[in-house]
């Protein structure tokens, strides 16, 4: 006999029409304001990184998160104080969502002494032990591992911590992830599972990666309970993640959440997108944008006026461009730095 | 005040590109994302958006202009309330010079570097190794093999911080696969003595993290052929961790485990990686011989605030060797041992390379050749300090190691050789190696593979021209 695992897979039709969907979570006038400057904040931000790539300030690679907002705001609202987060390489979200300066990353994203990690880090290497934000990792999926091995110190010690470990579809089909799940059930480890599917693996479609596209059954074999949630409502993701973590938090071990979400932007700014047709970007954008979903449910519900969001977009654009201007007069790291924090 | 949008630079490479296509008209207004034109470089198509709001003032390059170099004002955006009679020519100068890129002014100041000699910040700061510490008075030696030598360091270490736990393949229940963790279950428990799946990435992953949350991990490999499966995590999670987090986020793990050839199992299963690690920096490298050096340097490792590669060696974990009896003995990492101080030649070796190397002084030092033996002990860092004084003293040397001769440590000290005591080499410097070869099964082939003490006692005596 086969025994189901307990599994749940609350597909979510691809509709703009919210307002018509059943069960739509509670979320008070409160959150979605919050919901709306954090996500606004993630928006102008890299729109900013964008552009001061595009000016030779920022090297290498850049990966924005344009498009993917919804999720870290969400999956934030429902953590709590000394839960960790740990991602891959499109990390600039993530940390400002859980509340690192801006300033601080746009510096590192410059190669500045102020950045993050003293310019030594840059786009994909940034880290904050003060909020638990262990990176920002160039290696795809090795953040898997490394998120479950947080979760395995919190169970050691016998902290009620839960390891939020994002990864994208494409990361999904690392061997590592697997190993990880294995142990993270065997073990019963506090983390959740955060799969950010925004259905390309750089310019690979997860029809072309995958050979089966539910990825949040993946992790069905190790008797993890997973679910697929509209990344692009903001609503559902917190909702979900809130299910997650008190999962992860109250000792029943690893939970996956498959976030449905899309990236605006190229894989990294060398890509030019040209594996996805216009319309499919054009569609996203005008009917699922995770922030103008939220900003039409405030105005419609009068939460606030349309000045009054005008004032959050001015406070919102201030900080950034804040950020720009420190993160573009900071020096240089002292050359001194080359031969600091290799060994402690 | 009007907002310049400017030529982007599309990748780290790109320094000009064609304006393709405008896509909005003067006059026209825009959103952030809007798309508003199109760039092509020799690679791609790309899709320039605004990033501010606001109505196009201004397009100052047109379609299908080619050669446009990064950074040159395209186009003018004017903010609400702003007319077009507010564009001044002078500021869009102003602009293009204001936003060089820095890159070229480092490039810059690369390039008159070059011309001078090495820049002060571009060489290594000296490290300068701690001495053995001096051993109490009339303490008592007693006999113990390698392989208790690490258990007792575990156990002492464990005994001393609840952070330090042990995790691998067969450590617990099983009680090790070569013993080395014999008993440690029965004293600390499953939680602190964990056994793993047959899974080398993801475990070696989960210790790099949970050190990063302050625990002090110590992962058995069961051999280090398996590491190979994890040896991403080891260098790209553990070894660079504190450099890219500008030393915020430590990775004290300890990688231990048999390594190097065991005995008739083959090619898979009989490689020296102690150069492949030694290769890295932020990684420290150990790989003791005598028991004692096993006992002092596994306690210091697991101490260490770094991630450290400890390399055992499956035949020498049941030779037997004097260890002082102490309660917590531990050596300094990054010293070289002067196991035999000599006049004539020095002769350098780590973990088994020891053996060869001890038997082949012995015979020497018969023959009346003062030899001066080294066990490095610590590969990274690296006593240079000690080698090169030993070889001023002596003019000539010889390395041994199992391992394979290219890229490998005997080379490395040989190139610092050279730099560091060319005036005082009185022979070539010469290594005795591991064949350059994947090691044979057969018992004759497997024999000639590896490096006998003929071999080093030949090597003694060419560079002290002897016959």
């Amino acid at each position: 006999m086969v025994r189901k695992a307990n599994v749940k897979s609350s597909k979510p039709k691809n509709t703009s029409k919210s307002a018509a969907r059943p069960n739509v979570p509670d979320f008070s006038a409160k959150d979605e304001l919050n919901a709306f400057s954090e996500m606004l904040l993630i928006r102008r931000f890299e729109e900013k990184a964008g552009q001061m790539y595009g000016m030779g300030l920022i090297g290498g690679f850049c990966h924005l998160y344009i498009g993917q907002e919804a999720v870290v705001t969400g999956i934030h609202m429902a953590s709590k104080k000394g839960d960790s987060s740990i991602t891959s390489y499109r990390d600039h979200g993530h940390m400002l969502a859980v509340g690192i300066d801006p300033n601080g990353v746009m510096a590192e994203l410059t190669g500045r002494a102020s950045g993050l990690s003293k310019g030594k880090g840059g786009s994909m290497h940034m880290f904050s032990t003060d909020k638990r934000f262990y990176g920002g990792n160039g290696i795809v999926g090795a953040q898997v591992s490394l998120g479950t091995g947080l979760a395995f110190a919190y169970k050691y010690r016998g902290e009620d911590n839960v390891s939020l470990t994002y990864f994208g579809d494409g990361a999904a089909n690392q061997g590592q992830v697997y190993e990880s799940f294995n142990m993270a059930k065997l073990w019963d480890l506090p983390v959740v599972y955060i799969i950010e599917n925004n259905k390309y693996a750089m310019g690979t479609s997860i029809e072309r990666s995958s050979s089966t596209t539910d990825l949040s059954q993946r992790g069905v074999s190790f008797g993890i309970p997973g679910e697929q949630v509209d990344g692009m409502d903001v609503r559902y993701v917190r909702d979900a993640a809130s299910r997650a973590i008190e999962h992860a938090r109250s000792g029943k071990g690893p939970y996956i959440l498959e976030m449905l979400t899309y990236r605006y932007r190229g894989h990294s700014m060398s890509d030019p997108a040209k594996y996805r047709s216009k319309e499919e970007v054009q569609s996203m954008r005008s009917e699922r944008d995770p922030i103008e979903q939220v900003k039409s449910r405030i105005l419609a519900e009068n939460h606030a006026t349309e000045d009054d969001l005008k004032k959050i977009e001015k406070q919102v654009r201030a900080i950034v461009s804040e950020a720009a201007d420190f993160a573009t007069e900071a020096p240089e790291p002292d050359v001194s730095e080359l031969w600091t924090d290799i060994t402690a | 005040m009007p907002i310049e949008i400017l030529m982007p630079a599309l990748s780290p490479t790109m320094e000009e590109g064609t304006l393709a296509k405008w896509l909005v008209k003067e006059g026209e207004n825009v959103a952030p994302g809007d798309v508003i034109c199109e760039i092509e470089t020799d690679k791609a198509t790309m899709e320039v958006e605004a990033v501010d709001e606001g109505s196009i003032g201004k397009i100052l390059i047109a379609d299908g202009t080619e050669n446009v170099a990064v950074n040159t004002v395209i186009a003018i955006l004017l903010e609400e309330g702003e007319s077009a009679t507010a564009i001044g020519t002078s500021a869009v100068d102003a602009s293009i010079a204001q936003v060089k890129p820095i890159a070229s002014e480092n490039i810059a100041a690369e390039v008159s570097q070059t011309a001078q000699p090495v820049a002060a910040s571009a060489v290594a700061p000296p490290f300068t190794p701690q001495a053995d510490p001096d051993l109490p008075e009339g303490v008592e030696m007693v006999e113990m093999s390698v392989r208790q030598a690490l258990n007792e360091a575990m156990a002492e270490e464990m005994r001393l911080d609840e952070n330090v736990f042990l995790m691998g393949e067969e450590v617990a229940q099983y009680q090790g696969a070569y013993k080395i963790s014999q008993g440690l279950l029965d004293e600390f428990g499953e939680r602190r003595v964990v056994d793993t799946p047959i899974t080398e990435h993801g475990f070696t992953g989960i210790a790099i993290g949970a050190a990063f949350a302050g625990l002090k991990p110590i992962v058995e490999f069961m051999t280090f052929n398996f590491a190979m499966q994890a040896i991403d995590q080891i260098i790209n999670s553990a070894a660079k961790q504190l450099y890219m987090s500008g030393g915020q986020v430590h990775a004290p793990v300890v990688f231990r485990g048999a390594n190097g050839a065991a005995s008739r199992v083959g090619a898979q299963h009989s490689q020296d990686f102690t150069p492949w690690y030694a290769n890295v920096p932020g990684l420290t490298v150990i790989a003791p011989y005598s028991a004692a050096d096993a006992k002092g340097l596994l306690k210091a490792a697991i101490k260490s605030n770094n991630p450290v590669v400890f390399l055992e060696n499956e035949l020498l974990y049941g030779q037997v060797f004097e260890v002082p009896k102490m309660d917590d003995f531990v050596l300094p990492i990054g010293k070289a041992k002067i196991v035999r101080p000599g006049s004539d030649v020095t002769l350098i070796s780590y973990s088994i390379g020891m053996k060869y190397a001890t038997e082949a002084a012995e015979k020497l030092v018969g023959e009346g050749v003062d030899v001066e033996l080294i066990d490095l002990r610590t590969i990274r860092p690296l006593d240079v300090e000690t080698l090169v004084n030993s070889v001023k003293k002596t003019g000539r040397c010889v390395i041994v190691e199992e391992g394979w001769p290219q890229c490998s440590v005997g080379g490395d000290i040989s190139a610092r050789l050279m730099e560091l005591a060319f005036d005082y080499l009185d022979a070539p410097v010469t290594r005795v190696s591991g064949k350059d070869v994947p090691m044979p099964y057969a018992a004759n082939l497997e024999k000639l593979a590896l490096p006998n003490v003929d071999e080093v006692v030949a090597a003694l005596k060419a560079v002290t021209y002897r016959t």
